[in-house]
């Protein structure tokens, strides 16, 4: 058993050098320094205190996407459409501070709710992607993809028809409301500690349903095998559908989080693809919860690391995206090598 | 509106659906194999911007449909080797694909962005290009949408009227019948991945070096034509035919979209834009729900005539992936 781990470590060990090493050939290709471009995406994002805030600031969303993600990954379903709960879960905060907002409850009511409106929007956009998928026979990646377009659709539609500024509508979003009623920040940073413990809570969340739950063996059941948990009499649909509410429920906190904490407005780009990128982290650790918070900060290093390279460096931010998406790639090849070899010796 | 307008418009809806034509039939090759390229998006970004990089620097639009057509068979050859060889996950490897290639247009690209750069002609045909009416519509375009009209029929013609069509279809939906056959299960697999890898990869360019010459990074408006593509080759049903009417339905509402505009000004012009996507829902919703338990259910226990009546309207419109979509082949 310690030495299959030890195995596992050494087989993702090489994969992590020679995704260093590919991208590090594709930076000299475009006649950049390789060392120079790490140590300014490592500046960039644990540089400074204010910088390390930022990562954290992205740190929130991630990380509650990715621990959504690991539910439906264990009911076997591979729920593509978490990008769009993201988004409806922005949405539906912000409908719940303009609804609110003039109300007269004291801001910790108002955010409180519209944090829990954020999570039923999320909740509400993966049962239709459930639905779809349940009673209508649609995979969940293609009835997922196209709530996804629908779901920016929506955003850009609220911003620019119902819910647009006084005056003139435009790219930069809806009317930020007053700071009283986002979730408090630490003093001179961007990041507010409540962001941090509702992201934690929604990992330890998930581990212990998925670990320590009756509920969760059996969501793990239908995903290995749905045929043989359906002959056992565990109801198989109901537990596909419950894995995607509560994945939308996370998705939609996360979505949540972006308007509460960090834009304090609907903006069209809400979601900036925390979704997909959820589900990049979810592959790398092998949809196991534990790994999630270092490798969901890791991630989120590198994506505002990456946020210097155009300023200093004059090389497409982007680079972050391709750095992750190698490494998840020769993980995934170099399990499939170890597959293969093992079952051979 | 003129009639000059609507055939100019519909002339359009032909041309600019045309790259959107390779992808699905590409996908629908790689997918009657028993193969799923989920990296379409980003292969499509990618052969963009790559297909424009050469033809920009050798000057050679040709070399840059080549480029284009090599990125896809690339990335479709790291599809076909993690899923057929190494037995993992087509649907992970392919999204990881998809994102880690767009980005990788992004990170190359950036030397090319909003440079001015070759583009394709139209080339209209003598004689048949003045016909009242076809001229306009079917011979007047460049040589690109007239190979879509092309690939069009011969993919048909491959997969439905020759014998290799017919060991296609067999490896994708009994491949264990086809290996008794005599075909080599695996390796028409991994051809089928890589010529439909190469015929996503002709849609870059059919975009970057024609319909939207030019590369302009994130805002090149191409991030989502690759899922668009995966969608219509459902809708498609897995035929070429009824795949390429899915994208031309699909361009002929966007262009709605932009006619409409002036008429439909509370609106916003974005939200016409994707318009086509709940009707995308929809169409994959008519076509899938025949394959759904309780509709079977429900069915049987409708009367006689009734249930002559649905079955045979879902049967119509009904369209299932091949049995074998996703599933490893083993010979032994």
């Amino acid at each position: 058993m310690i030495k299959n781990r030890l195995g596992n470590l050494a087989y993702q060990l090489v994969a992590l050098l020679l995704a260093f090493g590919v991208v590090s050939l594709i930076l000299i290709s475009v006649d950049a320094s390789p060392s120079e471009a790490y140590k300014n995406i490592f500046k960039g994002s644990f540089g400074e205190m204010r910088k390390f805030a930022e990562v954290l600031v992205a740190f929130v969303p991630l990380l509650l996407v990715t621990a959504g993600l690991l539910v439906t990954f264990s009911s076997g379903l591979w729920n593509i459409g978490v990008e769009g709960q993201v988004v409806l879960g922005a949405i539906a905060t912000t409908w719940v501070y303009r609804l609110l907002l003039e109300s007269g409850l004291p801001p910790v009511a108002i955010i409180t709710l519209a944090i829990l409106g954020g999570m039923v929007g999320g909740a509400i956009w993966a049962a239709l992607a459930g639905i779809l998928k349940v009673f209508g026979g649609v995979n969940e990646i293609f009835g997922g993809l196209g709530l996804n377009f629908v779901a920016t659709a929506l955003t850009i539609y609220l911003i620019f028809g119902p819910w647009k500024r006084p005056g003139v509508a435009s790219m930069s979003g809806t009317v930020p409301f007053p700071d009283e009623f986002s979730l408090p920040l630490w003093a001179g940073l961007r990041i507010s500690p409540w962001a941090l413990v509702i992201a934690l809570a929604g990992v330890v969340f998930v581990y212990f349903l998925l670990q320590g739950t009756y509920f969760g063996l059996r969501l793990k059941a239908v995903g290995k095998n749905f045929r043989a948990a359906y002959l056992l009499g565990i109801p198989t649909w109901q537990y596909s559908m419950y894995s995607f509410l509560i994945c939308g429920a996370l998705a939609g906190a996360a979505g949540a989080v972006q308007v509460a904490a960090v834009y304090h407005r609907l903006i069209p780009s809400i979601s900036s693809g925390y979704g997909y990128l959820g589900l990049m982290v979810a592959m790398l650790i092998n949809y196991q919860a534990l790994w999630a918070v270092p490798v969901a900060l890791f991630f989120a290093a590198l994506n505002i690391g990456s946020i210097q390279l155009p300023i200093i460096m004059k090389l497409d931010s982007s680079l972050s995206g391709v750095l992750q998406g190698v490494l998840v790639l020769f993980v995934l090849l170099a399990a499939g090598v170890r597959q293969k070899f093992g079952r051979k010796s | 509106m003129s009639q000059e307008t609507i055939i100019i418009g519909l002339a359009g809806v032909l041309a600019s659906a045309s790259p959107l034509i390779f992808a699905v039939i590409g996908e629908t090759l790689s997918e009657r194999a028993g193969v799923i390229n989920l990296s379409m998006n980003g292969t499509i970004l990618l052969s963009a911007m790559g297909g424009f990089a050469v033809a920009y620097n050798t000057d050679n639009i040709i070399l840059g449909f080549l480029a284009g057509m090599l990125i896809g068979a690339l990335v479709a050859l790291i599809v076909a080797f993690a899923s057929i060889t190494l037995q993992q996950s087509q649907v992970a490897v392919g999204f990881v694909l998809a994102l880690t290639c767009r980005d990788l247009a992004y990170f190359l690209g950036n030397d090319y962005m909003g440079v001015p750069g070759p583009r394709l002609q139209a080339a209209p045909i003598p004689v048949l290009g003045d016909i009242p009416i076809l001229g306009p519509l079917f011979f007047r375009h460049d040589v690109i949408t007239y190979i879509s009209f092309i690939a069009i029929f011969l993919a048909w013609l491959w997969i439905f009227r020759t014998r290799p069509g017919l060991m296609l279809q067999g490896i994708g939906e009994k491949p264990a019948a086809a290996y008794i056959r005599g075909a080599n299960v695996n390796l028409m697999r991994y051809v089928y991945t890589i010529v439909g890898g190469a015929l996503i990869g002709l849609t870059g360019p059919a975009f970057s070096l024609a319909t939207r010459a030019g590369w302009m990074g994130t805002i090149s408006g191409l991030d989502g034509f690759g899922w668009i593509a995966l969608s219509i080759t459902i809708f498609g049903g897995w035929n070429p035919v009824r795949g390429a009417f899915g994208a031309y339905l699909f361009a002929f509402l966007q262009w709605l979209g932009l006619v409409l505009q002036p008429v439909l000004t509370q609106v916003p012009s974005q939200v016409l834009q994707v318009a086509p996507f709940p009707l995308m829902i929809l169409t994959l919703l008519l076509v899938n729900i025949g394959n759904a338990e309780w509709v079977e259910r429900t069915l049987a226990a409708m009367p006689e005539s009734a249930r002559k009546i649905f079955s045979k309207i879902l049967r119509a419109m009904r369209a299932s992936p091949p049995a074998a979509l996703g599933v490893p082949f083993e010979p032994d």
